[in-house]
């Protein structure tokens, strides 16, 4: 195993999941290239940080109404997950189907809608379409609780359309209002429960249960239909089929994948590989985990052209952090401010800004949320004590007889760091920023100490680098 | 005083999600409101009177009252051809002035590099939220954002003056001479270079600030403080911009409008406040805008997306008063069941651009647009 292998699987990781530490890739280098992309397709333990024992210090993660504590529960999984590719792609589909929190008041829907990314997300494109006009959280957020037989509220269908399938200019006007109309009767079912739960209101210790689908014969408008010019007395399960074997629609799902997993800009080797990610979707009857799979084994993904070709979007730039540093594997309520700190780079888990959800690659970027995103990183990797910082140090000492030149402990930093890559001017700036002070001496000593704590401000400004903003 | 064009400021409060025009400037007096409005209205005894005719919503005093001094301009009717019912697409097209083309340019980035053609002040244009909006991007162009502007700035949290004074210096040194990569690595060191000299400025702002005003604790309200504690320490911005919301009222519109409204409305009336407590009210125009308006007929606990809505103008300069018409409620007027736009929103963004902040207009907002007189000479 060489040092391609390394970079070539701290890409990948960095991915399909949030980035790994030097233990992981070492254990992920073990298993290969293709053997770790099919276990990360086929996500089996996860072996997060459990719902009981999280709830043992969150009162709040009972009744999961507000939105902070379904981000945090949602973090804790994001940060303590073994099969960061389940996380990766629910955080994908959360960006595409953007729900927000703002209509429901109630966070667990919301969260229910995340785990069924998580059953859903690499599976048939159709089957995800299905569950998710089905999902309570989303009938709020787009009002398919107001589309009635008699009178349609097109919000839902519309958005379906535009922008969780074929995207704009692939239909009609008209198709949007057939499509309203087969989605009439698609509702909630336990509106009484949730109204008379609302009136008598105590969040402790015992919570409501959450929103659930109902579906109403006699409010469906059963009528005859013509969508995308075929007619039928169409239902949704119809509207689906006929939007999922559209070409518009393997374009728009091959597309979405490759800008998330792979590069924010497509130039024309990268159309060619969307391409063979349409043949995957139609080969495999819409499957998403074939599409990636494609996408993974790809000259192109493996290439020096997808590396470092996307900026992190805020929460991988949280999350990232957080399992380099090794902070928060206990339960913590400091958790709920992780949360509020991606908000603060521009993206708040489980409150999008609109159904469109967020402006993603370079506009990620502006010099509030760099700032937001240099201080947290900072801040998470100067923490000596915790035990991601701390297996590096542990690392480093071991490693050598003697005290680290500025030079050696800037490479031996990058390459523990999860193998960054940084530009020539960013080595020659931390490498006089450590020779300010002269060489690292790492030989008995213990947290707290000046060495090491010269260590993580290192470590803080490797985070702070330019290179360090993008995946 | 009178203020000269180059100390006037635009301050921008953007309504996000399509706000009800109807159900904020409110035709009380004509049966075709209530006859389309059957639940989601507001009732004449509610209504704030502007002309016997019109009327704002229920709390909007503070508004009322600045109209009541001639400080409101109320465009009526703003919107643009073909209008778009995409909340994206809809904003899109008002942040960049380009209904026809997708465009990524955003009108006041645009405003921002005429004000400063050589970008030497970083914070011509300074954004109060999180992210960027569109319409005040502009590749090359710095505009700062600020969260909270109590505690901006980079590595804020290392307390040892030296330490962080070393850590600042190798970020300039990263972020300085990131020239040499691809041009996504390019606008990092730019975006780096301009943070790291904004905060230094910025960070001195809330300290020079006193007021008696007390603002409310919503986020548009304290949107409005921090712009209040920017322009008061004089660091030669220009353009303010923040956004409130959200406006979608699908449903249950009758609740979420009034408290959104009360809080919009009580922002600005203490922001003004403010602006009169230190004698500078003279140097501000406030422009409220939204992508669009809302569907005729409600639906039953709210209004879907429509076209044609309201914006507003406001400040001690501006010559209060009704600008634009109406659109009519006769159904056979309606476009697709919603009110008919009939004066092109870079009407407004033109007069803006050129009575109150001395620019040439076209090149900014893609053409040559009639101005109304909105300013008192």
């Amino acid at each position: 195993m060489g040092l391609r292998d390394t970079k070539l699987m701290a890409h990948l990781l960095r991915r399909a999941g949030f980035g790994a530490t030097h233990i992981e890739l070492e254990d992920y280098l073990q298993k290969g290239y293709e053997a770790t992309v099919e276990s990360l397709l086929y996500p089996t333990d996860s072996d997060h940080m459990p719902e009981d024992i999280i709830r043992r210090y969150h009162v709040d993660q009972s009744e999961l109404r507000q939105y902070d504590a379904a981000a945090a529960n949602w973090m804790y999984r994001m940060i303590t997950s073994k099969s960061p590719l389940e996380e990766k792609i629910a955080l994908f589909w959360h960006s595409l189907f953007a729900t927000g929190y703002s209509k429901l008041n109630q966070a667990r829907s919301l969260l229910n809608q995340i785990d069924m990314f998580r059953q859903n997300g690499l599976g048939r494109f159709d089957t995800l379409l299905l569950e998710l006009s089905r999902d309570p959280a989303m009938i709020i957020w787009l009002d398919n609780d107001q589309n009635h037989r008699d009178a349609i509220n097109e919000n839902y269908g519309r958005e379906l359309l535009e922008l969780f399938s074929m995207g704009i200019g692939n239909y009609t006007e008209e198709d949007i209002k057939e499509c309203a109309r087969a989605f009439t009767g698609w509702t909630l079912g336990n509106v009484e429960y949730m109204a008379m739960r609302a009136s008598k209101d105590s969040i402790w210790p015992y919570g409501r249960i959450a929103w659930h689908f109902g579906y109403r014969p006699e409010d469906h408008d059963d009528g005859e239909k013509t969508f995308l010019g075929e007619t039928g007395n169409f239902n949704g399960e119809d509207i689906i089929d006929i939007i999922s074997k559209n070409d518009a629609s393997a374009r728009f799902v091959a597309t979405r994948l490759f800008q998330f997993f792979a590069a924010d800009e497509i130039d024309d080797e990268g159309e060619k590989v969307v391409e063979k990610m349409m043949e995957s979707y139609f080969e495999s009857g819409y499957e998403i985990r074939s599409i990636i799979r494609t996408l993974f084994n790809s000259d192109y993904f493996k290439s020096g052209k997808a590396r470092y070709a996307r900026v992190k979007c805020p929460v991988e730039q949280v999350i990232g952090t957080i399992r380099l540093a090794g902070s928060y594997q206990k339960p913590d309520l400091g958790v709920n401010e992780v949360a509020s700190q991606a908000f603060y780079m521009g993206q708040g888990l489980l409150i999008p800004p609109t159904v469109e959800g967020w402006h993603e690659g370079a506009e990620w970027i502006d010099s509030g949320a760099l700032v937001e995103r240099v201080n947290f990183a900072a801040n998470e990797l100067r923490k000596t004590k915790e035990s991601g910082v701390r297996s590096i140090i542990d690392r480093m000492s071991v490693q050598n007889g003697h005290a680290l030149t500025p030079n050696e402990i800037v490479d031996l930093s990058l390459d523990l760091l999860g193998s960054v890559d940084v530009g020539e001017n960013t080595r020659t700036a931390l490498v006089q920023h450590v020779r300010e002070k002269g060489d690292v001496d790492l030989r008995n000593t213990s947290p707290g100490d000046e060495s090491e704590r010269r260590v993580g401000e290192l470590l803080s400004l490797i985070a702070s680098s330019p290179e360090f903003q993008m995946a | 005083m009178v203020s000269t064009k180059s100390d006037r400021k635009l301050v921008v409060i953007q309504l996000s999600g399509g706000n009800d025009y109807m159900n904020t400037i409110v035709p009380y007096t004509n049966g075709l409101y209530y006859d389309n409005r059957k639940t989601v209205n507001i009732q004449p005894t509610e209504v704030l009177d502007i002309d016997g005719e019109y009327g704002f919503r229920s709390h909007m005093e503070p508004i009322k009252d600045l109209w009541g001094q001639g400080d409101v301009a109320i465009i009526n009717g703003i919107g643009y051809p073909t209008p778009n019912r995409s909340h994206f697409r809809s904003m899109d097209i008002w942040h960049t002035a380009l209904p026809d083309d997708i465009g990524n340019e955003g009108w006041l980035g645009r405003a921002i590099r005429e004000l400063d053609p050589k970008g030497e002040n970083v914070l011509t244009g300074v954004n109060f939220g999180r992210g960027l909006p569109r319409a005040l991007a502009v590749r090359g162009v710095p505009v700062a954002s600020v969260g909270n502007l109590e505690t901006y700035g980079l590595f804020s949290d290392i307390s040892d003056d030296s330490s962080r004074d070393l850590a600042l210096e190798t970020f300039a040194q990263m972020y300085g001479n990131a020239n040499g990569g691809d041009a996504v690595m390019k606008f990092l060191g730019q975006t780096g270079m301009d943070a790291l000299k904004g905060a230094d400025i910025l960070s001195t702002a809330p300290a020079k600030y006193s007021s008696t005003v007390e603002y409310a604790a919503d986020p548009l309200s304290q949107s409005m403080r921090s712009v209040a504690q920017v322009l008061f320490a004089d660091l030669g911005t220009r353009v303010f911009y923040t956004q409130h919301g959200s406006f979608d009222t699908h449903s249950g519109e009758s609740a979420t409008h009034q408290q959104l409204w009360m809080d919009v409305s009580a922002a600005i009336g203490d922001f003004t406040a403010d602006l009169k407590e230190h004698g500078r009210e003279d140097e501000v125009a406030i422009l409220v805008f939204t992508e669009f308006g809302r569907r005729v007929k409600d639906n039953g606990s709210g209004t879907d997306h429509g076209s044609g809505g309201a914006a507003f103008v406001i400040g001690s300069s501006v010559e209060g008063g009704m600008y634009g018409e109406y659109p009519s409620l006769k159904e056979q007027d309606q476009l697709e069941g919603d009110l008919h736009y009939n004066n092109d929103f870079r009407t407004t963004y033109a007069t803006l651009l050129e009575q109150w902040l001395g620019l040439e207009a076209a090149p900014i907002v893609n053409g040559h647009f009639e101005q109304f007189s909105l300013f008192k000479n």
